[in-house]
C-alpha cells in the first residue's frame, strides 16, 4: 500500500476523497499487479545487469584490468569503435536523406522504399551476413574479380562495416520519419518563398526541427552498431586481434572458459548500454521540456512588454 | 507588378480545383479571392506563388510568363494561413531570414539587415518583442511577424492565404484595417484569399468570387454586392429570400404579387426565381400568405403601427430575377 500512496500523492493529502477512491482498483489488485511488474523487471533486466558486473569483478580488480587491457581485447575494442565510427555516420546521412525524401515528398514507389528501409529489421542478421559472404566471399559472385584485384571484403574490415551498416540502417530513418511527417511542410515552403535554396532550407529550417529525433536515432544506431553479433560473426572470420569485434571477443573468451575475462569485456558493452540509456533519457527529458515550455507560454499575454 | 492568369487548370485526382480560370489583377491593387471552402481559391493563390504547378494555362507577372519559372525567380511574398513562422528562430531572426539567405553577392551587411528589420518591427509595432520566439506571441502578433517577414525581401507581389482566418473577431477587425492602411502606403500588388465575404467587401479594391474552381464574378465591392452576376454570388454575399414565379407580358408574378419584369425577357410563361435581400423588402397593409423575412426601418415600423397578428403585404424595393434553367447558376442576371 505504501508504494501506492507514493504513486498517487493525492491519497496522502485527502484519503477520504471519494473521487480518488472510486478511480482505484481494490488494494490487493494494485499490490499484485505492481509486484508482478517489479518481479519481471528485476528478473529480466536488473539481475542480469548486476550479474555481469559481479562476474566481471569476481576474480578481483587485477584480473578485470588485465582482461580489458589484453592486446586482443584492445584490438577488438578498437575495431568496434572504427566500425561504429564508419557505420553510424553513413547511416545518419542515409537515414536523414531517406526520411526527408519520404516525409516531405510524394512519389511513386514510396511504400516500397519504406518497406525496404524496414528490411534489415525483419531479416535475421545471420542471413544478412551470409548475403555478403555469397556476394563478396572467395566462392561468391564477385569473389574471383575481387581476388584478381587484391581487394579483401569478407574476413576483413570492409565486410564488418558493410554488415554493421546494413543491420543498423533503419534506426535513424525510422526515428526521423514520424518527426519529419508530423512537422509539416509549411515552414519549408515559407523558407523557399523567402528565397532560400534547398540545402539552406534543410540546414536552417528542417534540421533544427527534427534535432532531438535525429540525436535519438543516432544513439540507438550507435548502440546497435557496438553490439551487433550475428551478421558480423558471419563475415568476420573470427581472426583474433584482427577481425574480432567486442561481442565476438566476448564469445571467444567465454568458449575458452575464461568466464571472468568474458564478463569483464562484457561489462564494457553493458556500461556503454547504460551510458546510452542515460543520454537517451536526458534527450527525452530535454525534448519534453521544450514541448512543455512551448505549451505553457503559448498563451502569453499579448501585451508589448519585453521578456 | 500586375498579375495575369490565363486559362489556368489544376486537378487533384479527379476533382478540378481550378477550372479554366482567367483573371487580371492590375498593378498596385488589393484584391480578394473569396469563395466557400474547397472552391479552389487557395490553390489558385499557390499556383501564382509557384508552390503548386498548374496542369495547363499560364501565369504572367508584369506580362512575363512565369508558369515554368521557379519560386525564387518570381519575387512573390507569401503569408501562410497558419503563419508558418520558424519556430526555433526569434522574431528578429524570422524577419531577417529572407535577407540572410541571399547569395553572398547580393546579401546586405549585418548592419543593414539589422536596420531593415528594425524598421519592419516598428511598422508592425513589435519592437519590444524582437527576441521572443513565435510561441511566445499572440495570434495577431504572429500574423504581423509573418507579414513583416514576407515584406522584408521587398516582394513585387504579396499573396496572403486566409490572413485573418485563425484570429478572433476583434483582432481580425483591427488587422484588417491595418492591412488596408499598409497597402495604401506601400502599393504593392496584393491578393488575399478569404471565405469571409464581409472581409472581402470591406478590405479589397477588387473582389473575385470563386465557386467550384471557376470565377463567378469579378468587380469592385459595390458591383459585387449591388449587382450580383449569378444566383451563387447573391446567395454567398448575404441573406436572401428566394421566390419562385413566372414571367408573362412584362410582369413577373410571384404568388399574388406582380412586379415589373426586367427588360430583355422575350419568352413568355417562363419559370423564374427572384432573389430579394431582407432589407429590400418593405411591408404594406394588403395580402399574401407566404412567411418571409423582412427588415424595415424603425420609422416605417412606427408609421404602420404593427401589432402581432396583423395582416401585412410586402413589396420589393430591389430584386433580381433569374430564369429557372438547369444552368441557372451561370446565367446572366436581369436586375432591376
Amino acid at each position: 500500500m505504501g508504494l501506492f500512496t507514493r504513486i498517487h500523492p493525492a491519497n496522502l493529502i485527502s484519503p477520504a476523497n471519494p473521487r480518488t477512491r472510486a478511480s482505484h482498483e481494490p488494494a490487493w489488485v494494485r499490490v499484485a499487479l505492481v509486484t508482478a511488474g517489479l518481479l519481471v523487471i528485476g528478473l529480466f533486466l536488473i539481475v542480469p545487469l548486476v550479474a555481469v558486473f559481479i562476474n566481471a569483478l569476481r576474480d578481483g580488480l587485477g584480473t578485470y584490468w588485465n582482461a580489458i587491457t589484453a592486446p586482443d581485447a584492445r584490438s577488438a575494442l578498437w575495431l568496434t569503435l572504427i566500425t561504429a565510427g564508419i557505420a553510424v555516420p553513413l547511416n545518419t546521412v542515409f537515414g536523414v536523406a531517406a526520411a526527408w525524401c519520404i516525409g516531405k515528398f510524394e512519389f511513386r514507389g514510396k511504400r516500397l522504399l519504406v518497406t525496404l528501409i524496414d528490411l534489415p529489421f525483419s531479416v535475421s542478421p545471420v542471413v544478412s551476413g551470409l548475403v555478403y559472404v555469397l556476394l563478396f566471399g572467395s566462392q561468391g559472385v564477385l569473389g574471383p574479380w575481387l581476388r584478381a584485384h587484391d581487394i579483401h571484403i569478407i574476413f576483413a574490415l570492409p565486410g564488418i562495416v558493410l554488415a554493421t551498416t546494413f543491420v543498423t540502417f533503419p534506426f535513424v530513418a525510422r526515428e526521423l520519419l514520424p518527426v519529419m511527417q508530423s512537422s509539416g511542410n509549411e515552414e519549408e515552403e515559407a523558407a523557399i518563398m523567402l528565397g532560400a535554396r534547398g540545402f539552406t532550407t534543410f540546414w536552417r529550417i528542417t534540421l533544427p526541427k527534427v534535432k532531438w529525433g535525429l540525436i535519438y536515432g543516432i544513439i540507438l544506431c550507435n548502440a546497435r552498431a557496438f553490439g551487433e553479433f550475428g551478421a558480423v560473426s558471419v563475415v568476420s572470420g573470427h581472426v583474433r586481434g584482427l577481425t574480432n569485434t567486442l561481442p565476438l571477443h566476448i564469445e571467444i573468451l567465454y568458449n575458452d572458459y575464461q568466464t571472468a575475462a568474458a564478463f569483464a569485456v562484457a561489462s564494457l558493452l553493458a556500461l556503454l548500454a547504460l551510458v546510452t540509456l542515460a543520454i537517451k533519457s536526458w534527450i527525452e527529458w530535454r525534448a519534453h521540456l521544450a514541448a512543455v515550455e512551448q505549451q505553457s507560454v503559448t498563451h502569453a499575454p499579448p501585451g508589448g512588454n519585453a521578456p | 507588378m500586375s498579375i495575369q492568369v490565363v486559362n489556368l487548370c489544376k486537378r487533384f485526382s479527379r476533382v478540378a480545383a481550378v477550372d479554366h480560370v482567367s483573371l487580371t489583377i492590375p498593378d498596385g491593387s488589393l484584391m480578394a479571392l473569396v469563395g466557400p471552402s474547397g472552391s479552389g481559391k487557395t490553390t489558385l493563390l499557390r499556383i501564382i506563388a509557384g508552390l503548386e504547378q498548374a496542369d495547363s494555362g499560364q501565369v504572367l507577372l508584369s506580362g512575363q510568363d512565369v508558369t515554368r519559372a521557379g519560386i525564387r525567380e518570381r519575387g512573390v511574398g507569401f503569408v501562410f494561413q497558419h503563419y508558418a513562422l520558424f519556430r526555433h528562430l526569434t522574431v528578429f531572426e524570422n524577419i531577417a531570414f529572407g535577407l540572410q539567405v541571399r547569395p553572398a553577392a547580393t546579401r546586405p551587411s549585418k548592419v543593414v539587415i539589422a536596420e531593415k528589420v528594425g524598421k519592419l518591427l516598428a511598422l508592425i509595432r513589435l519592437e519590444d518583442l524582437a527576441k521572443r520566439l513565435p510561441h511566445q506571441l499572440s495570434g495577431g502578433q504572429r500574423q504581423r511577424v509573418a507579414l513583416a517577414r514576407a515584406l522584408a525581401v521587398e516582394p513585387k507581389v504579396l499573396l496572403l492565404d486566409e490572413p485573418f482566418g485563425a484570429l478572433d473577431a476583434k483582432v481580425r477587425q483591427e488587422l484588417r484595417r491595418w492591412l488596408r492602411r499598409l497597402h495604401d502606403e506601400m502599393h504593392v500588388t496584393s491578393v488575399f484569399v478569404t471565405h469571409d465575404q464581409e472581409e472581402a467587401l470591406e478590405v479589397a479594391d477588387q473582389v473575385v468570387v470563386i465557386n467550384h474552381g471557376t470565377i463567378e464574378q469579378q468587380g469592385t465591392p459595390e458591383e459585387i454586392y449591388h449587382s450580383p452576376a449569378t444566383p451563387f454570388v447573391h446567395h454567398f454575399l448575404g441573406n436572401v429570400n428566394i421566390f419562385h414565379g413566372r414571367i408573362a407580358g412584362g410582369y413577373a408574378t410571384i404568388g399574388e404579387l406582380a412586379v415589373t419584369a426586367p427588360a430583355g425577357w422575350s419568352a413568355s410563361e417562363e419559370h423564374a426565381v427572384a432573389y430579394v435581400r431582407p432589407h429590400d423588402i418593405t411591408l404594406e397593409r394588403s395580402s399574401d400568405h407566404q412567411r418571409i423575412e423582412a427588415q424595415i426601418p424603425r420609422e416605417r415600423y412606427r408609421e404602420l403601427a404593427l401589432q402581432q397578428g396583423d395582416t401585412v403585404y410586402f413589396s420589393f424595393q430591389r430584386y433580381h430575377i433569374y430564369p429557372l434553367r438547369p444552368d441557372a447558376t451561370t446565367s446572366a442576371p436581369q436586375g432591376v
